[in-house]
């Protein structure tokens, strides 16, 4: 890859409202490996004032519609705050990351989450980014994270990032944002497979969107009656513990969408106020490591198993998951143990430490 | 995916009033089977909404596809609007444009025309190309 433009020179652009190059950042931290690292120590650091909004829910509920109008909600308190960095149109201020499916045959995607939040995206001055996932497992892209930091880094103030349409398990997201907003629509199942879904444990705001359709308040009704259930309740009435409001939108018109904002903020204030944030933070950062440390052991781990001469008829499986694990612990630090068929296709998560 | 390399990332937009989009969608089917990344606009875009979008998403190709018989005055006002923004991101259009248009278009620096009934494998061929010499160029 050329680097015709230092990333320090990217950065200082993008801080100057270049698109251009902050679209460049972002490819270099989803090019992942050595290239994505150097990006990210340019722009690792504190978030100070920003906020990272998650969405997730089953595909089809009107995820990339509420973005947009989540979007202009926040441009709107934004210009009421007196935000003149906004208004000047210096660096964006307000950034859309839109995860969408890559195919796990070809690796190909079509990302279309622009085509519902576009125009009121563009009408706002939003910097949207569409990602593919590549291959991640829990509904983000392994480059979320890097790219959020690449958006804070260039003044974003306020972040969303959507999720490819998920449903009971893929909630990685949950550990990405300060505030998970799980979006779920009328007709999208009892209380029972709420409280199958891990998305309602996770999520901190819980949006029944197409409230003009019928079932929207049985709906709602049933997410409140999970909630009751929560151990969450319990301590909320005790003020330990914040307590998912359960509110209605309809994407289209807009309608509830202020309602949404201003639970957002009342959500991020609870978090200030009660000094959880920080931990928060600190656990979403403890999982980034773990997952990049994982991807290289992964990588281990697949070299092993095709290696590993395992017959149709044979011991348990639990005796050579062991036999693996023994191989595994004794290849540490043993030089050659990285298979050369795989340094090549390194994996989008970057794991190497840069030097 | 082979890891090789980078997913090629092309947008695909339709501008302006012409409202056939299963051509375009077809084509976004093709070039993710082939292991791109589609970033796929849509109906009713404007030069301007496009070369936004090409910024933000990092594309290394546009794709426009007109049906609407104003590929004479779009495609070349697209070229245009992307050299403004000092992109050098190829455009290519497909769709309806009569024979007679192709080397006009070219001549505005259209990158490629591709035609209805263009196989796969050239519709993919020619996106690899353009979005190859464009990164050679740049």
């Amino acid at each position: 890859m050329s680097t015709e433009t230092s990333l320090e020179g990217l950065l200082a652009d993008a801080r100057q409202g270049s698109r251009r190059a902050l679209g460049r950042l972002i490819s270099r931290a989803e090019a992942g490996g050595p290239g994505a690292d150097r990006v990210d120590q340019l722009v690792f650091g504190h978030p100070g004032n920003a906020w990272v909004i998650g969405i997730v829910g089953a595909p089809g509920v009107g995820k990339s519609t509420l973005t947009g109008q989540l979007v202009a909600a926040a441009a709107a308190a934004a210009a009421a705050a007196g935000d003149d960095e906004h208004s000047t149109t210096a660096a964006p201020r307000i950034a859309v990351i839109a995860v969408d499916p890559s195919s796990p045959v070809t690796g190909g995607a079509i990302l279309g989450d622009r085509v519902r939040m576009d125009a009121i995206a563009a009408a706002h001055g939003v910097f949207v980014r569409s990602m593919a996932h590549r291959g991640a497992a829990g509904g983000l892209a392994h480059a979320v994270p890097i790219a959020i930091r690449v958006l804070i880094a260039a003044g974003a103030q306020t972040i969303v990032v959507e999720t490819v349409g998920v449903g009971q398990v893929e909630l990685e997201i949950a550990n990405v944002a300060d505030t998970t907003i799980a979006v779920m629509s009328a007709g999208w199942g009892d209380a029972m497979q709420a409280s199958k879904a891990g998305l309602l444990e996770v999520a901190d705001i819980l949006v029944v969107n197409k409230a003009d359709q019928p079932g929207a308040r049985a709906a709602e009704r049933d997410l409140e009656q999970m909630l009751d259930l929560g151990a969450a309740t319990r301590d909320a009435a005790a003020g330990a513990a914040w307590r998912p409001p359960v509110l209605a939108t309809v994407a289209p018109s807009g309608d509830g969408v202020e309602v949404l904002w201003g639970a957002i903020r009342a959500h991020r204030a609870w978090l200030e106020a009660t000094g959880e944030l920080d931990g928060r933070r600190l656990e979403h950062l403890r999982h980034e490591i773990r997952g990049r440390a994982l991807v290289g052991v992964t990588r281990r781990l697949d070299a092993l198993m095709a290696a590993a001469d395992i017959p149709l008829t044979t011991d348990t499986p639990g005796e050579w998951a062991r036999r693996i694990e023994d191989q595994l612990r004794d290849a540490q630090g043993g030089p050659g143990t990285r298979p050369p068929a795989q340094t090549a296709a390194a994996d989008h998560a970057s794991t190497r430490p840069a030097r | 995916m082979t890891g090789e390399s980078e997913p090629v990332r092309v947008l695909l937009a339709k501008l302006g009033f012409d409202g056939h989009d299963r051509g375009l969608k077809v084509v976004a089917r093709m070039l993710r089977d082939a292991g791109c990344e589609v970033v796929y606009l849509g109906l009713r875009q404007t030069v301007e909404s496009v070369v936004v979008a090409a910024e933000q998403e990092d594309v290394a190709v546009i794709g426009i596809s007109m049906h609407n018989g104003g590929h004479l005055t779009l495609g070349p006002m697209m070229v245009r609007a992307v050299a403004d923004a000092g992109l050098t991101i190829p455009v290519v259009i497909g769709g309806i444009v009569p024979a007679d248009d192709v080397p006009k278009l070219a001549e505005a620096g259209v990158a490629a025309v591709l035609g209805p009934g263009t196989p796969v494998d050239a519709v993919v061929a020619t996106v690899r190309a353009a979005a190859r010499d464009a990164h050679a160029a740049a």
